[in-house]
């Protein structure tokens, strides 16, 4: 038998090498994702700003008093302007909505710009371009459109927050869509932390090991994973159509005179509570899974019976981590678009929600139609509303982080 | 003294109560399997749909009768399978770099980061898709070849979508590996990368092939990408090019306007949400089983 020596360091060089060169591929795939957050972000900033030539339908010179422009006139100026322009019917209409003593200045202002001048946008650019190629841009619309405006336009703004849903681009706002959202997740909340904590406490504290509790944990782990959209069509047979009577109010004689049907803030807050349940419930148990079996066993040896025990000494210290759980669910709900779009929201609504029982819009709703729709200026408002939602989940965000830091407890 | 258990009505109550909460998941998903079994079953009987045509047909076109599923069934594994092509590779490479070679400070840096990715509502994600990835796709392959609408942006950025979940599993997974193996393949004068490759990824393995299995099914199920940006209307293609509709993008899109129930669109829905119920359900369960089966136990 012949012994070859073998040699151990021809390939040594060769095979750091390709650690070296792997090790890059492997941080290069993790910065890939950081990446693309950061353009995601980046893209949604872009289009949230910009340039963009409006085109007044009527000159707003026309309506200056004795050379007074329209910026500089009186409230009272603005409102005898918009009694004398609109129809009788239409002027009453708004002063029912909010009467127009109660108005500020900049509502009725909003309101002249809105009615009277209607401006409609042109053309549009994103921030990024506005600023590398103003001039450009400039030049281009004064050839173009001469006699229009070219404004530099913040799509995001404390106006557009607190303006309802409008056919115009530029008086268009998103109060009736944050509204919408939070009745449904008020809905979703209610139905889904008593039902979603019960369920672990039974899980974690009563349940035996028996065929039908394992069944039902089995199944929670099942319907986690269920798509969100058959949530959406569950929602839409039971309660849309089958309890059409509850979810439509009629049961309560409540009706919203909006709506007649189980397309309801009702109906779509139930759907997320089913959706986000599973979900509560896995985050509650290990909650409660956490508290230390030694204050159970102290509570019992004091005399208290199972629920006392449960009462009073392992749901308040279960309780951060089942409220950080919770708000992570809500975090989810606030996002899901899919379902509500089968369960019915709908298109257009300018009218406040005013009960659980209303029509329903709400913020991803809101974004999926204007990003849908292809003329260019809705996508920057579905941009500027993005910007709103990702404010709203980050913030409910830090939160959950808050709690948790903040009542974390060691064992 | 009484020694005797004393009945206590309250607490049974209490108990029953929470019974009912725990039982109530149940109801779920007999209502799932009910209604989608009960309308698919109506939509089935339907005198123009006959159940070999709908797994058989390429046209999936109502208003003439035609109900082939195939159509939103190529749809769906067009920007499921672009989707694994960036999130497997990404995510398991992510998930090693994370595990193997991150110093403890970076990996608390970059992992939460992650988890931002997967935190974002998938909406947001189909406006990305649709004004930054389809314009980039526009401009490198030319817009004549790509349309505005197509189902290869829908995946890429579906794929953006599911890396943290297979990365976060898989590094769970990695991470179960004890550090003994680690070092007796390190004693043996294996090289940082072949430890990673040929010792801690196949003892990892089945953890990370349910992490695959559950993106699978997660890409299956995702809607808004897809509605947003992969295109309104059936398209018996292959091509990533090009609009086409997935089976949840033609569920949203239908029941987008008032749908009137007992109608023909209305019964279809349940059908193709029946396959795809199935469809991720199967893939979840044996995803599970995986797990449970495939685990190394090390002591």
């Amino acid at each position: 038998m012949k012994i070859t020596q073998p040699d151990f360091s021809s390939n040594l060089s060769a095979r750091h090498r390709r650690g070296r060169t792997w090790q890059l591929v492997f941080l290069a795939s993790t910065v890939i994702g950081i990446l693309a957050l950061t353009a995601l972000l980046f893209n949604i900033l872009d289009s949230s700003f910009g340039f963009a030539i409006l085109h007044a339908k009527v000159d707003p010179a026309t309506f200056a008093v004795d050379g007074l422009p329209l910026e500089e006139q009186t409230k009272d100026q603005l409102v005898a302007l918009l009694q004398a322009e609109l129809s009788s019917g239409a002027y009453n209409k708004l002063n029912n909505e909010k009467s127009f003593e109660e108005r500020s200045r900049a509502e009725v202002y909003a309101l002249v710009v809105e009615r009277l001048v209607k401006y409609e946008v042109e053309e549009t650019w994103p921030l990024f371009e506005s600023i590398t190629s103003s001039a450009e841009i400039k030049a281009y619309a004064t050839e173009k459109y001469p006699g229009d405006k070219l404004t530099f336009i913040s799509w995001l703004t404390a106006d557009f927050v607190s303006r309802p849903q409008s056919s115009e681009a530029v008086t268009a706002g998103i109060r009736t869509a944050i509204l919408g959202s939070l009745w449904t997740i008020l809905i979703t909340v209610l139905f889904a932390f008593p039902m979603g904590v019960g369920a672990a406490i039974y899980l974690e504290e009563y349940a035996s090991d028996s065929w039908l509790n394992r069944l039902i944990r089995t199944n929670i782990n099942n319907l986690a994973g269920v798509p969100s959209i058959i949530y959406g069509i569950l929602g839409l047979a039971i309660f849309v159509r089958a309890l059409e009577k509850l979810t439509s109010g009629a049961v309560f004689r409540l009706v919203d005179p909006t709506t007649a049907n189980g397309r309801t803030i009702l109906s779509a807050g139930l759907t997320l509570g089913l959706l986000v349940l599973p979900v509560i419930i896995i985050n509650a148990q290990e909650a409660v899974r956490a508290v230390p079996q030694s204050l159970r066993k102290a509570s019992y040896g004091l005399g208290a019976t199972k629920w006392q025990t449960v009462w009073w000494h392992v749901l308040p210290n279960a309780l951060p981590g089942i409220l950080t759980g919770t708000i992570l669910a809500i975090s989810r709900a606030i996002g899901e678009t899919a379902p509500l779009v089968v369960v019915g929201a709908s298109t257009a609504i300018s009218v406040d929600p005013s009960s659980p029982f209303a029509k329903f819009t709400a913020l991803p709703i809101q974004i999926y139609q204007w990003t849908a729709r292809p003329q260019g200026e809705w996508r920057h408002l579905a941009a500027a509303a993005i910007v709103v939602l990702l404010a709203l989940l980050l913030s409910l965000n830090a939160a959950a982080i808050f709690l948790r830091n903040r009542f974390a407890r060691k064992y | 003294m009484n020694l005797k258990k004393r009945r206590r009505p309250g607490e049974i109550v209490i108990q029953s109560i929470l019974f009912f909460t725990g039982f109530f998941s149940i109801f779920t998903t007999v209502g799932i399997v009910y209604e989608l079994g009960k309308e698919a079953w109506l939509f089935f009987r339907l005198p123009e749909v006959n159940l070999l045509k709908f797994l058989t047909g390429t046209q999936w076109q109502p208003h003439i009768g035609e109900f082939g599923i195939l159509p939103l069934v190529t749809a769906t594994l067009v920007t499921t399978g672009i989707a694994m092509l960036i999130a497997i590779p990404l995510g398991l490479a992510a998930a090693i770099y994370l595990s193997e070679y991150a110093s403890k400070k970076m990996r608390n840096t970059l992992k939460p980061i992650l988890e931002v990715l997967a935190g974002i509502p998938t909406i947001v994600y189909g406006y990305f898709a649709l004004t930054f990835v389809t314009p980039l796709l526009r401009s490198i392959f030319g817009s004549d070849v790509v349309e505005i609408y197509n189902t290869g942006s829908a995946g890429l950025v579906m794929g953006i979508l599911i890396l943290p979940l297979i990365a976060s599993i898989s590094e769970d997974a990695l991470n179960a590996v004890p550090r003994s193996l680690r070092d007796a393949a390190y004693g043996l004068g294996a090289t940082k990368l072949e430890v990673a490759i040929k010792i801690v990824l196949p003892a990892a393995l089945s953890g990370i092939a349910a992490a695959v299995i559950l993106g699978i099914s997660r890409a299956i199920g995702e809607t808004m990408i897809v509605a947003v940006a992969a295109g309104a209307g059936p398209n018996f293609t292959l091509n990533p090019f090009k609009a086409a509709e997935t089976m949840t993008g033609h569920i949203v899109r239908i029941s987008g306007g008032d749908l009137s129930y007992d109608s023909i669109d209305y019964n279809s829905i349940f059908a193709i949400g029946l396959m795809l119920f199935v469809m991720t359900l199967t893939l979840n369960i044996i995803s599970q089983r995986i797990v449970r089966r495939f685990r190394e136990v090390y002591e």
